[in-house]
């Protein structure tokens, strides 16, 4: 349904050095998917979300590659075009959404604007479904007559989770959308969530830091470094067999909630300046299985496209087995 | 300053607990005079802390756990209750400016942002010393050398790099060790951390927690670890203490709170927090949904009760007893009835009122 491919994406006015901020990023999701994006702050992973939705805007600008929603290159649509598109199919909601709700319109108030931006008139059924849907995410009623300061964190992301889905998108990009949030509220937007989307039927594309979380929500799970994609698979799969030293180290930092208590190392070191990227693989410099001479030379091979287990490294050959 | 072990002597003499609260309770008065309302920010709370002990403090946003500290370090005033620390007499409500200091030369804090709690115009020299100076720890003349090990301790390496820095010129993490190395300055017996690595990266988190760890073994320093992050918590504590709406509802060690959670309100924490062993599908025995309790106007009983699915009617009027269920392990719950503490418990409840209920 969504395609990326090959995507670049770099920040920089025209005439001033452009810093690549994704690197060559081609990622699929299919019909009723979650798709998950995980990685450490400065990644790229909301740079990529903007990017992927056409909300990209100067001085951010796409170097090369094409996004395709159900064939169309967004990269080719004007803004008027783009902007019919979201909420109807792509609609996006990013972290701490709660506070765009405009705090002097009713709830209810601003679900009718959006839907009459898009040509929904606002009627006895347009109303219904507003309610309707703001009803899925289990609010109380009462609250869709409210000004959003009434409303708790937690009541407003769910708002703004509803609005979001009002106009019935195929596709939702949730960019850290519980981050701000309790666990207890958080766990119960999620199970809306999924209760939501075997309803409704729509993908989920879910960038967040916290791949513990990705690994129970998602189907499939993408790890970012540096821009680029280095491990993508089966969410399961990912974390019983994760391959990358990256990811090995990304869930070390995440301490288990149960169970024997060692000392975790997490991830030494800082991530690379974007602007000056390591030659070779660019966790070479962190990576605690580095081997000299290669990773810090040559650029890492793509492996496992076959079982769809892919990840970027050299210690990897086209049998799984780990060199070295 | 080489690690001196936690527990001193063969003949283990009775050590007193490094900090001992006792009732501690705190009301804050809102809205116009005569007509405020009063917010119940910390209702009753007792805690006491050995020496190199580390407190997980757990609960979300609102229940009371940076009021905690913040009366605990007398930055706020308690409303009610004592505080000792080392065995020490009671620091007074209304204590002396003398007596503040002696108290907060045992007792110091760390604080969640690490972008705020510097000052943006001093260097890293002067933030670090100036706790050195205010409570005349070295003579002026040693502080350079001073600051420079505390930085190395906290693994600011090398110090001498990191003196003539600004907050601006450091990363989040960086600025978090200038935090601690600044709490570290006159040798405290406990460090009171307010969610220190919630607003870091999560490469950052552990570091930072691993630092807390070394100085609780080589400086045999008590921790109060802050955090709404129950795996950072199950990774950093001996002991775990739940709160809510400024109650404490259930403390005990690390492992049987989280292995073994008795309180309805812990095993809804324990149910929510991300698991990637856990199956997403899998059934919570809890409506995850519904707010904590207005602290202005509290429920006289638990106030757990209007959230939890086996509330009884003897919850709603009085707040039930401590009960030991175990070694160390206590918990505030009725469920636990039973001489043994195991009570009906075990067996499959189910929830009060359905998602639509």
């Amino acid at each position: 349904m969504l395609e990326i491919d090959g995507l670049s994406v770099g920040y920089g006015w025209t005439g001033r050095p452009v810093v690549t901020i994704v690197r060559d990023v081609s990622l699929t999701v299919g019909t009723g998917e979650v798709v998950g994006i995980a990685g450490e702050s400065g990644c790229g992973k909301t740079t990529l979300a903007l990017a992927a939705t056409g909300l990209l805007d100067p001085p951010g600008q796409i170097l090369s590659g094409s996004v395709r929603y159900q064939g169309t290159d967004l990269t080719s649509l004007s803004p008027q075009e783009l902007r019919e598109l979201r909420l109807t199919e792509i609609s996006m909601v990013f972290q701490a959404s709660m506070n765009v709700l405009n705090p002097v319109m009713r709830i209810r108030d601003q679900f009718l604007d959006a839907m009459a931006a898009h040509g929904v008139e606002s009627s006895a059924e347009a109303r219904k479904r507003a309610e309707e849907t703001f009803d899925l995410v289990k609010i109380p009623r009462r609250f869709f007559d409210a000004y959003p300061h009434q409303l708790s964190g937690g009541m407003r992301q769910r708002a703004v989770i509803a609005l979001a889905l009002v106009l019935r998108p195929k596709l939702l990009v949730l960019d850290e959308p519980t981050t701000a949030l309790d666990v207890v509220v958080q766990r119960s937007i999620l199970q809306s969530l999924n209760d939501l989307r075997r309803d409704l039927d729509f993908a989920i594309v879910f960038i967040t830091h916290d791949l513990s979380l990705l690994v129970e929500i998602a189907d499939r799970i993408a790890i970012m470094y540096a821009g680029a994609i280095v491990e993508d698979a089966a969410a399961k799969d990912l974390y019983q067999r994760s391959r990358h030293p990256y990811t090995n180290a990304l869930m070390e930092a995440f301490p288990p909630l149960g169970g024997d208590r060692r000392r975790l190392e997490g991830i030494s070191g800082q991530p690379p300046d974007l602007r000056n990227l390591p030659i070779g693989c660019s966790f070479a410099p962190r990576c605690p299985r580095v081997m000299a001479g290669t990773c810090d030379e040559i650029d890492p091979p793509t492996i496992g496209r076959d079982d769809g287990h892919l990840v970027v490294c050299h210690l990897y050959s086209e049998k799984e087995a780990p060199v070295g | 300053m080489a690690s001196a072990p936690a527990v001193v002597g063969v003949e283990e003499i009775a050590e007193p607990p490094v900090l001992e609260v006792r009732g501690l309770t705190k009301h804050y008065t809102i809205g116009r005079l005569g007509r405020g309302k009063t917010v119940h920010a910390l209702s009753n709370v007792d805690l006491s802390l050995e020496r190199g002990e580390v407190l997980g403090l757990v609960g979300e946003s609102g229940s009371g756990k940076t009021t905690f500290i913040r009366t605990v370090l007398m930055l706020d005033r308690p409303t009610a209750g004592t505080i000792r620390v080392n065995g020490q007499e009671p620091v007074p409500a209304r204590p002396s400016a003398s007596r503040l200091r002696e108290h907060r030369r045992h007792v110091q804090m760390i604080f969640q942002d690490p972008y705020s709690s510097l000052d943006p115009l001093h260097t890293v020299r002067y933030s670090v010393g100036r706790p050195l100076r205010a409570f005349g720890i070295v003579p002026r003349h040693e502080q350079k050398a001073a600051i420079e090990k505390l930085l190395a301790q906290v693994g600011l390496v090398p110090a001498g790099d990191f003196l003539r820095r600004y907050p601006h010129q450091l990363s989040g993490g960086q600025r978090q060790r200038v935090g601690v190395a600044r709490a570290l300055a006159v040798h405290p017996s406990v460090l009171l951390a307010d969610e220190p690595t919630s607003m870091l990266d999560v490469s950052i988190r552990l570091s930072i927690m691993n630092l807390l760890l070394e100085l609780r073994s080589s400086e045999s320093l008590a921790l109060v670890f802050v955090t709404h992050d129950l795996a950072g918590a199950y990774y950093m504590s001996d002991r775990i203490a739940i709160m809510y709406a400024g109650h404490l509802l259930e403390v005990g060690p690390a492992s049987a709170v989280m292995g073994h959670p008795r309180h309805p309100y812990t095993r809804l924490l324990r149910e929510a927090a991300p698991d990637p062993d856990g199956d997403f599908g899998r059934d919570t025995r809890f409506e995850v949904q519904g707010d904590p309790p207005d602290l202005t106007a509290l429920p006289p009983g638990c106030p757990f009760v209007p959230r939890c699915p086996f509330a009884r009617s003897e919850c709603e009027t009085a707040l039930p007893e401590w009960r030991e269920v175990g070694a160390g392990h206590r918990v505030r719950c009725v469920l636990y009835g039973g001489p043994d503490g195991t009570a009906a418990f075990d067996k499959p409840l189910t929830t009060r009122g359905g998602p639509d209920a």
